[in-house]
């Protein structure tokens, strides 16, 4: 019979018409301050720098830039306020948090635009993931308030103090959830600074926080870059960081908080390998595949950038992979359709488009799909290497972007030697329809978060963190609370 | 022959649930969802199986599928009638100047539970009759109960008796428990022989779904990677409004394709269907859903 297997045969030929969200609801002010004490107010210095949308490389508004004395007045005002808000019933904490996790969800639709708006993640994504998640996180730690005791049975668990937080810009609302849900919770105070790229909805939460009536200077939150950053950790009066970012940040907050008391976690990088045996659910895994690295245009620490695929299966799965990657439809992040949305920053752009050149000298096989990229703006196309090994650059370093690494594997303790074979430790998945081969697999890969049969799974209730340079220090869950509270 | 059966895909029916919902959250609006419904439109097999059917019934249900709604101008006719075998000669009749084909249900429809005789004996007598495609049921009992050769014969047998007309392949979904059996029904009516492969016969719950559609796609898929042969599919039962088919067509669109978006490849089994697209026609000309009232129920 007449064999064709010409590649255009499966593409799309219905096109959606622009369906975007509309923006009409939301309210971005022309300029923000910072949250300090209770009120929002200009930086000393009166410097400001501009928040950008990635998918137009417009000014969306003007952020206050936080000094060291902007920064000392957000800890010392954490730091008088400790003193009420750790003696207040876990109770009366509770009902704080959980009227922050009320009035995110009342507000979920102009808090999922802004976050697409400023950080160029499909409105698909900011809409069912982020907010959602967010809120969820604030309501299941607003339930651990009253109940610390039961979370650490026959000890008597205590806030630290002043919590300095410093978060990413890849999930910017959730991770402020993540970071200032368990803070409150377990009776710590708060300066929290988000990234300098995609401070909109850190802000907006500034004006919910005020809103739950909170008393003043249990949460401060101060926008700026690296040096604003530099001056939380630095601060002598702040007793615990706690860092989501790159690993060479992680590095240096490491280095220079060691000796001065303040205690540590650290949320880094990530280079997680997605492993799809020959007994798997191969459409489903063609599936996970996607889901696992251009979830977020792959901005995700951990997300599955290493494909490792068993060899008697290779073809099989790169074809249809291949075929579901035509269909994916990248653009406007406010448009429903899009599954793909804008690189977050110009500068970003610059380090995956650096990757994929690194990718190419080193000879490995690039594919992307024939799609349009709007003219303006910053993209990327989903991108495949194939034919390459565990001594490639694009394989051993985190892109954090759109950017897969395939290798195929033979056997499962070439896979799990090959798999750990990392600095990293963040995260992995298994792909097996069978229950042994993946419980044997589960104990052996060498991360701090393990998928079966799925990938980029979050829950409020499950603890997520890395090994190695990865990180350490749990998120989520009971785990989440512990590096928040101290013992006597 | 008979493929083999012991290598098929498997399904993960969580991760299948997971890409469904991301075809429902497709947002098809304006002049995309006019193209969508007109071609909805076109697919439909109009359908009519009860025990109470009459030639009076059927000649009304040809009349509606040549003239779904009169004053839209610029809307296809169904793609074809589908009956019993007793009136397959007279919707024919009714039929007759338009190109909408005539399908009839046979072997024993809707349970199967008969001879391999009896069935190609009323697939003949529904051929003769001028039926243009025929839809059989496949044996679920002798399928559950692993003699697939058998099922694969009966297959092979029925295309055989169908002659020119074409075959459509009910694998009954509803009773087949698992996504991995439907894939293997699948594989085997269309190694035996279908020209389609359809899901329900309307008459057991659950009739079509969307995983169900997305399995038998991708089983399709496959096939012609392997052959370069094109299988059409027919989800049928259960999809009663606009939205829900447009949902399928999302699907049908991002796994197969453009060669698969038309009447020839994708059917849609459905009564009320029809009404609903016309509703949703005028109103995207007009701007204001009209009444139920205004559209015609034949």
């Amino acid at each position: 019979m007449q064999k064709n297997k010409d590649k255009s045969m499966f593409k799309a030929s219905w096109s959606y018409n622009e369906a975007p969200e509309s923006t009409d609801h939301i309210q971005i002010k022309k300029k923000y301050d910072l949250y300090i004490n209770g009120k929002f107010s200009e930086p000393i210095k009166g410097k400001y720098f501009d928040t950008i949308n990635p998918s137009t490389n417009e000014k969306i508004a003007s952020v206050a830039e936080a000094t060291f004395e902007d920064v000392d007045a957000a800890v010392q005002a954490a730091k008088k306020a400790f003193e009420s808000w750790s003696k207040l019933t876990g109770k009366e904490r509770g009902k704080y948090i959980f009227r922050i996790a009320r009035l995110i969800q009342e507000r979920g639709r102009e808090f999922a635009v802004i976050e697409s708006l400023d950080g160029g993640k499909p409105i698909r994504e900011s809409r069912d993931i982020d907010i959602p998640l967010a809120a969820n996180h604030f309501f299941y730690y607003a339930g651990w308030a009253d109940k610390l005791a039961y979370a650490f049975p026959n000890r008597t668990p205590k806030p630290i103090g002043v919590v300095g937080q410093i978060i990413p810009w890849n999930f910017p609302l959730l991770m402020a959830a993540w970071k200032l849900a368990p803070a409150l919770a377990t009776g710590n105070t708060v300066v929290l600074k988000p990234a300098e790229t995609t401070p909109l909805t850190a802000l907006k939460l500034a004006e919910i926080i005020h809103e739950s009536g909170i008393p003043k200077g249990v949460v401060n939150i101060v926008t700026g870059a690296g040096e604003t950053g530099t001056a939380i950790v630095n601060h002598p009066d702040v007793d615990k960081i706690a860092f989501t970012g790159s690993t060479n940040v992680g590095k240096y907050i490491q280095k220079v908080t060691a000796g001065t008391g303040k205690k540590l976690t650290l949320e880094l990088g990530g280079k997680g390998a997605n492993i799809i045996f020959e007994d798997a659910a191969i459409d489903q895994a063609v599936e996970g595949i996607i889901n696992a690295i251009f979830f977020n245009q792959g901005h995700v620490c951990c997300a599955g950038s290493r494909l490792f695929v068993q060899e008697s299966v290779a073809n099989n799965v790169i074809e249809k992979l291949k075929s579901r990657m035509d269909t994916l439809i990248i653009g406007d992040p406010l448009d429903k359709n899009t599954d793909i949305g804008a690189i977050n920053s110009k500068k970003q752009l610059q380090t995956i488009e650096n990757y994929i050149k690194i990718g190419l000298n080193e000879g490995g096989e690039i594919y992307q799909p024939d799609c349009k990229l709007p003219k303006n703006g910053n993209w990327c196309a989903p991108t495949l290497f194939l034919n390459v090994s565990q001594s490639h650059r694009i394989v051993q370093e985190e892109i954090f972007g759109p950017v897969l690494a395939i290798q195929t594997f033979r056997t499962i303790d070439e896979v799990i030697e090959k798999a750990n074979n990392t600095p990293y430790g963040l995260s992995a998945g298994v792909w097996t329809q069978n229950g042994a081969k993946m419980f044997h697999l589960t104990q052996k890969l060498n991360a701090g978060v393990i998928w079966g049969n799925t990938f980029n799974k979050f829950d409020a209730a499950s603890p997520f963190g890395g090994t190695k340079e990865s990180g350490f220090g749990r998120e989520g869950g009971l785990h989440g609370l512990k590096p928040y509270v101290k013992f006597d | 022959m008979i493929p083999n059966l012991n290598n098929l895909p498997v399904y993960d029916t969580t991760g299948v649930n997971e890409r469904i919902a991301r075809f429902c959250t497709r947002s098809i609006k304006s002049s995309s969802k006019v193209e969508g419904l007109k071609l909805a439109l076109s697919m439909i097999d109009l359908t009519t199986l009860e025990g109470k059917d009459t030639i009076r019934k059927v000649q009304q249900l040809c009349y509606k599928a040549m003239h779904p709604h009169d004053t839209l101008k610029n809307i296809p006719t169904v793609a074809a009638i589908c009956v019993y075998p007793a009136f397959v000669k007279e919707a024919k009749k009714a039929l007759h100047g338009s190109d909408i084909h005539v399908a009839s249900v046979a072997t024993a429809f809707p349970s199967g539970q008969s001879s391999l005789e009896v069935k190609l004996l009323e697939t003949k007598f529904a051929v003769d009759q001028g039926a243009d495609e025929i839809d059989m049921v496949i044996s679920r009992g002798q399928f559950l109960a692993g003699n697939y050769q058998y099922v694969f014969d009966e297959i092979a047998a029925v295309k055989e008796a169908c002659g020119k007309a074409h075959l459509k392949v009910i694998l009954e979904t509803g009773e087949l428990d698992t996504l991995d059996n439907v894939r293997k029904a699948s594989e085997i009516a269309m190694y035996a022989g279908a020209d389609f492969i359809k899901t329900s016969t309307g008459k057991i719950q659950p009739a079509a779904t969307m995983p169900v559609t997305y399995v038998m796609l991708n089983a399709i898929k496959d096939y012609y990677l392997k052959t370069g042969k094109m299988i059409g599919m027919k989800p049928a039962g259960g999809i009663s409004t606009s939205k829900i088919a447009l949902q399928y067509l999302v699907m049908l669109n991002e796994v197969l394709g453009e060669k698969w978006m038309n009447k020839n490849y994708f059917r849609f089994g459905a009564s009320s269907l029809t009404n609903d697209i016309l509703m949703q026609l005028v109103k995207s000309e007009t701007g204001i859903y009209q009444s139920i009232n205004y559209f015609s129920k034949d």
